[in-house]
């Protein structure tokens, strides 16, 4: 019997502890268990067919560290070979006649992967391809991935099994005590990736016992439409007279496990401090007991590396403003690779309230696929919003819903052959909530009719790649009203058709429908209610506007789905502040209009001005912000810039020099500065370009993670005026060097925290002496000193971010 | 607290430890933000009367108790440890498990029979906040990193107390991976030996930095001398350092 038929219809028992069991046979503290499967083969044939005989129907190999970063290629085939032989000749040797299976086990490999760790995404892929590939080489049965206890290794460790092998696969998570994995992911977002995957059961095991695991397993069972696994440790370890011991015995444990297999759990066996008597006894309890059936649960549902979000509940927010369609400012920041004005859209959509993030960068002028990458990966370092993959490049798409650290939105798939071609074998490849227009090869029909009809067509194409309907949200696209009075009535009428008799999720981008109408808001937000009491599932749209905002929580609060109306109380607040400010703007601008006494405007532009400065010093960013906007009416942006901003800078940098001004004061003064310069910037957008200083490429070096005095240094060369290229951290000489050569750049930073990377910074050196001997390099980091600095050859040693700016002035003033 | 004969009853294996609440010490964050030998109550000062026309949401104080608020929710405690029997000849350090060479641990572990050796972190929610605001806000990556700096060490100090209050003869200093010249290389080791990946979710990174960045691994000698005790700065070749606690 194949392993998956067996698992449809029974309890499946594992095995339990390995390495608690080594250790007793005197396995030493730091020695690798996996060394065993050729030096101890009968040990460890003795251990697999003990969980056999105790009842165990799948036994797992012994090769929990057996990867390539622990291994040579050589020793690691070694060892996966021996390890499949010793299962396999317990499996042959026990007398047991349960069905039993042999499984690869696949453990963590210990390292974090990028960017919280120096492990990146692909390596780890790679890593587990290699143990994957040689355990099927040598015939396991199934593929056990276990004690994962963060989200992107498993999805690096899943994919690389799905991209080797059709065997089934079983995956387990480590969970605490807060019930949530190490890096954050409650299991119901790891049930949405990994189902989304294609999982064939999902669970928990090691760090606690049954008992305290009982929260997790029940979120389990209430999400997964797949079997649930079970494997937790014997309780916690204690020591007891100088040994260690694990505080549940044999008998509790089983009588815990046989309590949530009686709530569902389908697969059961012990991790840590567990021993054949554990497995046993748990048989013993179990094996009469029915077999749950495994039920469909039917969510729509995307997920981040924090959380999971279903559709049907409450109206789904998705934040649009991550888009560089009609937005000079954001497409400038495309072209000039500015990420963090992207990060920025985004942080700034989840503090007004949206659930989701759009995330489209498509711009003909640039490479889109490393853009999406980068957007996508570099926003689920500030946000754990999850997000929607939005381009019509296939190839984008794969690469962003590759490296995406959760199950994505994908924005979008259509009823035409080609694109249904394309992206639905991502869907089921990557897992992913899909956006399916209503739209086909004749175009956008103009019937309600029409529109369900290529519904039907997504939903039965998409059945024959294995992806169902949940899996599926369809947009039904709204048109201007302005150009077709009836196109508002067909986009709400298949919506309704579509919700109540395909009973599916829908999506709308709301803002399409007021095009070339006046107070657009007015439009947007009454199309946004009807939607809703239509049945819109989620919207595509602008946080910002506050009209739609009002809507979406008056709305909410109408439909009983705010308790006590205490979300809409609470964003009132904001609302009435927005009515204030506008008023205020209106008046001011209707009294600069209505000509004021000439010396009383002069008085309140000098007062704005001095604001200014004043602003900046304190490091208040919004107020600097708000000021910079207001005096642009009246004031060229330089004078602006040369008069109010830099002599407040550089009060605060002198301040600083002469230890008057505490280094986060200075970072507070910068960074209110640089909001207003962004005001500036946006108000400049599409005009000409102002020469900068100079460009000044910067980096953190190879092997070091560590980047805030990097940053700093950055922000306050901004604030000066020059084009700094931020390399990022973990940068390789050879990046670095190329770059300063590609940019001809006169000036480098380069940052180290710790002594172990000032090799790697004395490398970059040497090469950028080969490779650009114009340019004048300044270093700095922790472990830096004057001494270190002229041993290495660089031209200066900046003791602190302001040292750092007087330098590339100085460099710059001379040239 | 009875009092244990760590020396007697050596524990096999990995233990881990249950963290406690520890009140945020402000001072030392500061002294961590660069922000010298100012204290507290100088800082809380910082809004002056005419200043307080203008919303005080700029001032360091007001800037802590906001980063201190939202580090609480990300902050996850973890230790894990293990008691080692130790064996001390000239600059040799023998660990059964692992062994190593340093004149200057060789010196603080003079007399000792045994050692704790953990690992502790305030975990990966931390380098989010701090990684995060590096792009947004670099005033308050600066205060995170602050945060971070001190909650570790806070936590150290407390495990460190706590069996020291155990075991009378546990020693009051530590001695981590990069002290005088005890290398980082000896991280390898450390990090086999208690499993760190699987007990509290640390990793080392190649370059011997650890993931995630706010946390510690140390070894704390049980008996010997305590006089041999030194100020965790005193074996540092940094004399210039800003944040150096000893002069």
């Amino acid at each position: 019997m194949k392993f998956r038929e067996f698992m449809d219809c029974n309890i499946v028992y594992l095995d339990g502890g390995m390495g608690t069991l080594l250790q007793a046979q005197g396995l030493k503290p730091g020695e690798h268990p996996e060394r065993w499967n050729l030096t101890h083969p009968e040990v460890i044939r003795q251990i697999h067919k003990a969980y056999y005989d105790a009842g165990s129907n799948v036994v797992s190999t012994n090769t929990f560290g057996a990867n390539s970063l622990k291994f040579s290629e050589e020793e690691l085939e070694e060892i996966v070979k021996a390890a499949v032989g010793n299962a396999k000749a317990a499996k042959e040797a026990s007398r047991n006649e349960a069905q039993r299976f042999v499984a690869l086990d696949i453990g963590p490999t210990g390292k974090l992967l990028k960017p919280l760790g120096d492990l990146d995404f692909e390596d780890a892929v790679s890593i587990f391809a290699k143990t994957i590939q040689l355990g099927v080489k040598y015939g396991v049965d199934l593929i056990f991935i276990e004690t994962m206890n963060d989200s992107y290794e498993t999805k690096a460790a899943l994919l690389a099994a799905k991209e080797n092998c059709d065997l089934p696969v079983l995956v387990s998570n480590a969970y605490g005590e807060d019930g949530k994995l190490m890096t954050g992911a409650t299991p119901a977002a790891m049930v949405a990736m990994l189902e989304g995957m294609g999982a064939d059961a999902i669970g928990a095991n090691c760090s606690l016992g049954p008992e305290k695991l009982q929260g997790v397993v029940e979120e389990l069972l209430e999400k997964a439409s797949v079997p649930v696994l079970l494997k937790p440790n014997a309780g916690l370890p204690k020591s007891v007279n100088g040994k260690t011991v694990f505080d549940v015995n044999e008998e509790a444990f089983a009588k815990q496990v046989a309590f949530l297999v009686e709530k569902g759990v389908r697969i059961v066996g012990g991790c840590c401090g567990t021993t054949p008597a554990y497995i046993k006894a748990t048989y013993d309890k179990t094996c009469d007991m029915s077999v749950s059936p495994v039920v469909e649960k039917n969510l729509t549902v995307v997920s981040s590396y924090t959380h999971a979000l279903e559709f049907g509940q409450t109206p789904v927010l998705i934040g649009e403003r991550i888009n560089p369609t009609g937005k000079k400012r954001f497409k400038q920041a495309l072209m000039e690779n500015d990420m963090d004005y992207i990060l920025a859209e985004g942080v700034n959509q989840q503090e007004k309230g949206v659930h989701i993030l759009d995330v489209n960068v498509g711009l003909p002028e640039i490479d889109e696929t490393s853009m999406l990458k980068n957007a996508v990966c570099e926003l689920q370092t500030v946000t754990n919003l999850p997000l929607q993959i939005d381009t019509s490049n296939v190839e984008a798409m794969e690469v962003a819903m590759r490296r995406y650290n959760g199950k994505a939105m994908v924005n979008s798939v259509n009823g035409k052959k080609e694109s249904m071609e394309a992206v639905f074998p991502l869907v089921k490849k990557y897992g992913g909530l899909v956006v399916a227009l209503t739209l086909d090869e004749n175009g956008i029909p103009s019937t309600v009719e029409e529109r369900v009809e290529i519904a039907k067509k997504i939903i039965a194409t998409a059945a024959t790649y294995g992806i169902a309907k949940k899996d599926i949200i369809f947009d039904t696209l709204a048109l201007t009203v302005s150009a077709d009075n009836s196109a508002a009535l067909a986009t709400l009428g298949a919506l309704q058709r579509i919700k109540n008799e395909l009973g599916c999720h829908t999506s709308l981008g709301v803002s399409n429908v007021s095009f070339g109408l006046p107070v657009r808001d007015a439009i947007n937000s009454t199309f946004f209610a009807l939607a809703l009491e239509n049945g819109l599932s989620a919207a595509i749209m602008n946080p910002y506007s506050v009209d739609m905002m009002k809507t979406y929580y008056a709305y909410k609060a109408l439909k009983g789905l705010d308790e006590n109306c205490a979300e809409y109380i609470d964003k009132a607040g904001e609302f009435q502040a927005v009515q204030t400010q506008t008023a205020c703007t209106a008046n001011a601008i209707v009294s600069g209009l209505a000509g004021e006494a000439s010396a009383e405007r002069q008085t309140s532009l000098e007062d704005q001005a001095s604001q200014l400065q004043y602003a900046v010093t304190k490091g208040r960013k919004e107020k600097a912000g708000e000021l910079t906007k207001a005096l642009l009416s009246q004031m060229a942006p330089l004078e602006i810039v040369n008069g109010e901003i830099i002599p407040a800078l550089n009060v605060m940098g002198k301040g600083f020099e002469e230890k008057t001004v505490y280094l986060p004061q200075l970072l507070q003064s910068a960074e209110a500065a640089k909001s207003a310069f962004e005001v500036i910037k946006s108000h400049m957008s599409g005009t000409e370009k102002t020469a900068g200083k100079g460009v000044f490429v910067i980096a953190t070096v190879h092997g070091d993670i560590h980047d805030i005095g990097k940053n700093i240094v950055k922000l306050l060369l901004e604030n000066y005026g020059f084009d700094v290229v931020d390399l990022g951290k973990d940068v390789t000489p050879e990046t670095i060097a190329d770059k300063v050569v590609e940019l001809q750049a006169p000036l480098v930073g380069l940052s180290a925290l710790m002594t172990t990377t000032v090799p790697a910074m004395e490398e970059t050196i040497a090469q950028l002496r080969e490779k650009a001997p114009w340019c004048k390099i300044v270093v700095g980091g922790a472990v830096l000193t004057q001494e270190y600095a002229d041993r290495i050859g660089a031209d200066k040693y900046a003791k602190d971010a302001m040292e750092g700016v007087r330098f590339a002035e100085d460099i710059v003033a001379a040239q | 607290m009875k009092t244990v004969d760590f020396n007697k009853n050596g524990i096999a294996g990995v233990q881990l430890y249950a963290c406690p609440g520890m009140p945020f010490c402000k001072n030392e964050i500061f002294r961590y933000a660069g922000c010298g030998n100012m204290n507290e109550c100088a800082i809380m000062r910082d809004v002056t009367e005419s200043e307080k026309s203008m919303e005080a949401d700029g001032t360091l104080g007001t800037l802590l108790e906001e980063c201190i608020r939202e580090a609480e929710e990300q902050l996850n405690y973890r230790l894990c440890y293990s008691i080692l029997p130790v064996r001390v000849s000239g600059a040799n350090c023998d660990f059964d498990a692992f062994r190593l060479r340093s004149q200057n641990l060789a010196k603080y572990l003079n007399g000792c029979e045994s050692v704790i050796l953990f690992a502790a972190t305030v975990g990966v929610g931390l380098d989010r906040l701090i990684a995060k605001y590096s792009r947004i806000s670099p005033s308050k990556a600066l205060m995170f990193q602050a945060i971070g700096a001190e909650r570790i060490e806070a936590l150290c100090d407390t495990f460190c107390e706590d069996m020291r209050e155990k075991c009378a003869s546990v020693k009051k200093a530590r001695f981590s991976p990069g002290y005088g010249d005890l290398p980082l290389t000896v991280q390898k080791d450390i990090f086999v030996v208690l499993d760190c990946a699987r007990k509290i979710g640390l990793t080392l990174n190649d370059s011997l930095l650890m993931s995630p960045t706010k946390s510690v691994t140390a070894i704390v000698g049980i008996g010997g001398n305590e006089r041999e005790t030194i100020h965790k700065c005193s074996t540092c070749s940094l004399q210039d350092c800003a944040f150096r606690g000893v002069k």
